[in-house]
């Protein structure tokens, strides 16, 4: 099977404005005869159903949380990034583009990529028509701020709790279309599997949390906008539900997964502080704006601060080593995640950590207070600083934070064309459940944008080309395709309460994210990703042994819920083993200790891997299949990245 | 840390409930509140008990989802936080902790402490929004806005809708969340266009929806984990009266 884009002909420029003009049209009183399903409600799910349902399609809106305005997108601190050039500093569309795709280390798609900076502008207009309170200057217009991997201010931004006004922006639209019977809500509905008839996608089974009914639902199209898979990690800064049960199931129906080896390591993470940790909680990377990364020069002081013989801010100058900035001195500290994530890896594993665990850094303050006064700072980061208090005692007003690399974001997920169509007729999938934007690494600021660009500004073009070629009649969901998956879904549900096993849910999938941190994080050797692989195999074959789900299905059951999870977790974490395993290349996120240049930094090998990597599900145990679509660039030459 | 906990235990909406008592130890006081009723969980189903059902998500103070009531405080003794961001320092040694779920009639127990909040949902759709469709709408930079009018928008846009407003209120008012919500978009000029409509039929809402009445005693205030001031109920009922008079003034 060829894998093909669809990407349109002409000038970057023109793409996307050629392709809205011929895409086929639903007439607007032919929509109402349609349903689409859309799950997940972050930014991508709430704003695609939203504006789906303006439109006049039926919409159906699914989230396992028991309201649509928890998904994960709320959590985003630091901004939505857009080419408005308000600040006149310089920034234009290709601008974006082209940061983008270089941020990404070539591994993404110019035509999305470019689509993506021109609606950028729209997204900003239409938050603020709904209400979005983004931060403003005195003289009442918006304010932007600059943000990490970015020479330019183009960052809008809420206090530190952009993604929550975003998403309470969309969640309104959502909610607006609720009232006018346009969509259905489900809360605490779970997917459980795709329906496909002859190919083409028709529906979802579906477990509601409460009662535990297994139900069918059955539409024209389905959306996924389900998130990322962050949590195979166990610790990660995802909420505790984010999973990849939606967009795995979808794979095994015939869905390619696009790049599963490609993480983003977030570089300003609180560091763990025990066995009892549970999720890792992110300091908005905007801190980076002010503040300074430092470790001490040697080791035996580093000693000193760990035993807390000595303070930091009792440390001299001349003690100190800002990395970043003596490493990378155009950049300093706003230098991409993964590029600061990997020198906090390497300062640590020097020695020259600073807490107890020896693995974290500092992030000081000081001078940017000295600078700007107390009062600016606060003004910036208030409820930052008041969180990381709140969460680690330590006041960052008075001493250094202390930070550590954490998993934060996939950039890989399912295969999409760019229609956001996966390779399965009438599935999509949008926001962090696919993989077409980011390449290899995602800038900051950049997820909200992708996020709402495809639900509010892409997806209700493009869904109306495959749906102008369907007829109206809709799938009764007692057709046989429906009982086939609702039975998959009952089955794995019994066994996985039939096993009662003597080991807990939460005890698999610490281990497995244990084997993915230490084999497939930050540094990834063909070595350890072998031996990975393995272990993930073992655990995988334990888990169906040896797990202990209590109580019944028919229940609010959170065990069997984190069950269903981890099993789906499980065989991800493999794919995504092999998808690292295959890359014989370092290029953004994806870090391969074979290839690196004499600096030490991530080494391309654009001749044989400009390609994203889709892979095919076959069986269990099965080796999927790789399928290639090579990436080619015509608007931008490759260069190694550097940000010295 | 060694602790008593005692847990409010129902398996439904339907079932009576009661509190039940464990005895946790081996607590770390940097664990948060969420974490440590992990562990308590890991040890229920060691001996094949059922773990004890709560709501939780981000675990970072900002999703709203968590909502427990400790010690007679929704999201505990500390001020400016949610539960998931209480962490066990704030609690000493040999305590005996005492957790609820929200209790109020507008928010049905579904198991243990987790509540049905989908009547805040409903309240929303009643009209708390700015009715603009997608696309079509002006520059962003437009309108500007005072700075001092945007901020004051933004403290009031900051309500995560956990519903500790509710739960601390003896009358289980509402009116906390729901001004919250017309304050932002009424002091905001995309939203001043619909304020008295928006008004009247979030409040028809909220008093559909069985929330009680307000009485001024603040606690909804006190307790907010977000800090959500009470001038923004003056700002409700001026709305409100505004448009029962027939006048947005």
């Amino acid at each position: 099977m060829k894998l093909e884009s669809k990407i349109p002909e002409g000038p970057l420029a023109e793409k996307w404005t050629n392709h809205k003009f011929n895409v086929k049209l639903v007439n607007p009183a032919n929509k109402r005869k349609y349903d689409i399903i859309v799950v997940g409600t972050g930014l991508a799910g709430a704003s695609a159903a939203a504006s789906l349902a303006e439109l006049g399609y039926n919409v159906k809106s699914f989230c396992f949380q028991d309201s649509p305005r928890r998904a994960h997108s709320i959590a985003a601190q630091g901004g939505i990034n857009a080419a408005k050039n308000y600040q006149n500093d310089g920034d234009s569309v290709f601008r974006l583009f082209y940061d983008t795709i270089k941020g990404g280390d070539y591994r993404s798609r110019e035509g999305n990529v470019y689509r993506l900076a021109e609606v950028s502008v729209n997204i900003i207009d239409q938050c603020v028509a709904q209400g979005v309170p983004f931060a403003r200057e005195y003289g009442g217009l918006l304010a932007n701020r600059s943000f990490g991997g970015a020479q330019v201010s183009r960052t809008f931004y809420a206090r530190g709790q952009t993604g929550q006004q975003l998403l309470l922006g969309a969640y309104s639209a959502l909610s607006r279309q609720v009232a006018n019977g346009k969509v259905k809500l489900y809360p605490r509905h779970e997917m459980l599997d795709l329906v496909t008839i002859d190919g083409k996608a028709k529906g979802i089974v579906t477990r509601n949390l409460i009662t535990g009914e297994i139900e069918s639902h059955s539409a024209h199209a389905v959306v996924l906008a389900s998130g990322g898979y962050g949590n195979v990690f166990y610790l990660s800064t995802n909420a505790m539900g984010s999973n990849a049960t939606a967009a795995w199931r979808a794979h095994k129906k015939g869905a390619f997964m696009a790049n599963p080896c490609y993480t983003q390591i977030h570089p300003t993470c609180i560091p763990v502080s025990g066995d009892h940790q549970s999720k890792l909680t992110l300091m908005s990377e905007s801190l980076r704006n002010d503040g300074r990364v430092w470790v001490p020069k040697t080791k035996e002081l580093a000693e000193k601060v760990r035993k807390g013989e000595i303070k930091p801010r009792d440390i001299d100058e001349a003690d100190r080593d800002y990395y970043l900035e003596r490493k990378y001195p155009a950049f300093g500290n706003l230098v991409p995640r993964d590029v600061a994530s990997r020198n906090a890896k390497y300062v640590c594993d020097e020695g020259r950590g600073v807490n107890d665990t020896g693995k974290a850094v500092f992030l000081d303050f000081r001078d940017a207070i000295k600078r700007d006064g107390r009062d600016t700072i606060e003004g910036k980061y208030g409820n930052l600083f008041d969180m990381y208090k709140q969460i680690t005692g330590d006041n960052p007003y008075e001493t250094p934070m202390k930070i550590y690399p954490a998993v934060h974001y996939t950039m890989g997920g399912l295969w999409v064309d760019y229609n956001l169509m996966t390779n399965v007729p009438g599935l999509y999938a949008t926001g962090e459940s696919n993989f077409s934007d980011h390449g290899a690494n995602r800038l900051g600021a950049s997820a909200l944008m992708q996020g709402l660009a495809d639900g509010y500004f892409v997806i209700p073009y493009t869904i109306g080309n495959y749906l102008a070629g369907e007829k109206y009649e809709k799938t009764p969901v007692d057709h046989e395709a429906f009982k086939a998956a609702e039975k998959t879904v009952k089955d794995n549900i019994d066994k996985l309460l039939s096993i009662k096993g003597s080991k807990s849910v939460d005890h698999f999938h610490k281990e497995l994210g244990k084997i993915m941190w230490e084999y497939c994080g930050m540094s990834r050797t063909a070595e350890g990703l072998t031996r990975a692989k393995g272990m993930v195999k073992e655990l995988r074959d334990e888990f169906w042994k040896n797990v202990k789900v209590l109580g019944s299905n028919e229940e609010f059951n959170s065990s069997l819920e984190k069950a269903s999870r981890v099993a789906d977790f499980l065989e991800l974490g493999e794919l995504m083993i092999d998808d690292a395993l295959h890359r014989e290349e370092s290029c953004g996120g994806h870090f391969r200790e074979e290839h690196q240049t004499e600096e030490g930094e991530a080494k391309r090998n654009d001749e044989d891997f400009a390609y994203v990597a889709a892979w095919e599900f076959k069986d269990l145990d099965i080796a999927e299949e790789l399928h290639k679509e090579e990436l080619n660039f015509e608007n931008v030459k490759l260069t190694q990245r550097s940000y010295k | 840390m060694k602790l008593t906990l005692k847990i409010w235990r129902q398996k439904n909406t339907n079932d009576k409930g009661a509190f039940k008592t464990y005895d946790i130890d081996g607590v770390s006081p940097d664990m948060s509140f969420l974490e440590m009723i992990d562990v308590l969980n890991e040890q229920l189903i060691e001996k094949d008990e059922d773990p004890v059902h709560f709501d939780h998500d981000c675990r970072e103070g900002i999703c709203g989802m968590c909502s427990m009531y400790i010690n007679g405080e929704p999201h505990g003794p500390l001020k400016g936080v949610t539960t998931c961001q209480l962490h066990m320092r704030s609690f000493s040694d040999g305590e005996t902790i005492t957790i609820e779920p929200w209790r109020a009639k507008a928010f049905p127990v579904v198991k243990d402490l987790a509540v049905d909040r989908s009547a805040f949902d409903r309240v929303i759709q009643a009209g708390g929004y700015v009715s603009v469709n997608t696309g079509g709408t002006p520059d962003a930079n437009e309108i500007p806005i005072p700075k001092s009018v945007a901020d004051e928008a933004f403290d009031a846009a900051t309500c995560i809708g956990c519903g500790a407003c509710v739960a601390a209120c003896k009358n289980a008012s509402a009116m906390l969340f729901v001004s919250a919500k017309i304050s932002q978009l009424s002091m905001l000029p995309q939203g001043q266009v619909e304020k008295s409509e928006r008004a009247e039929k979030m409040v028809a809402q909220m008093d559909a929806e069985g929330f009680g009445a307000c009485t001024n005693t603040g606690a909804c205030s006190a307790e907010c984990p977000k800090g959500i001031d009470l001038k923004n109920i003056a700002r409700m009922n001026r709305e409100y009266l505004g448009s029962k008079m027939g006048s947005s003034n």
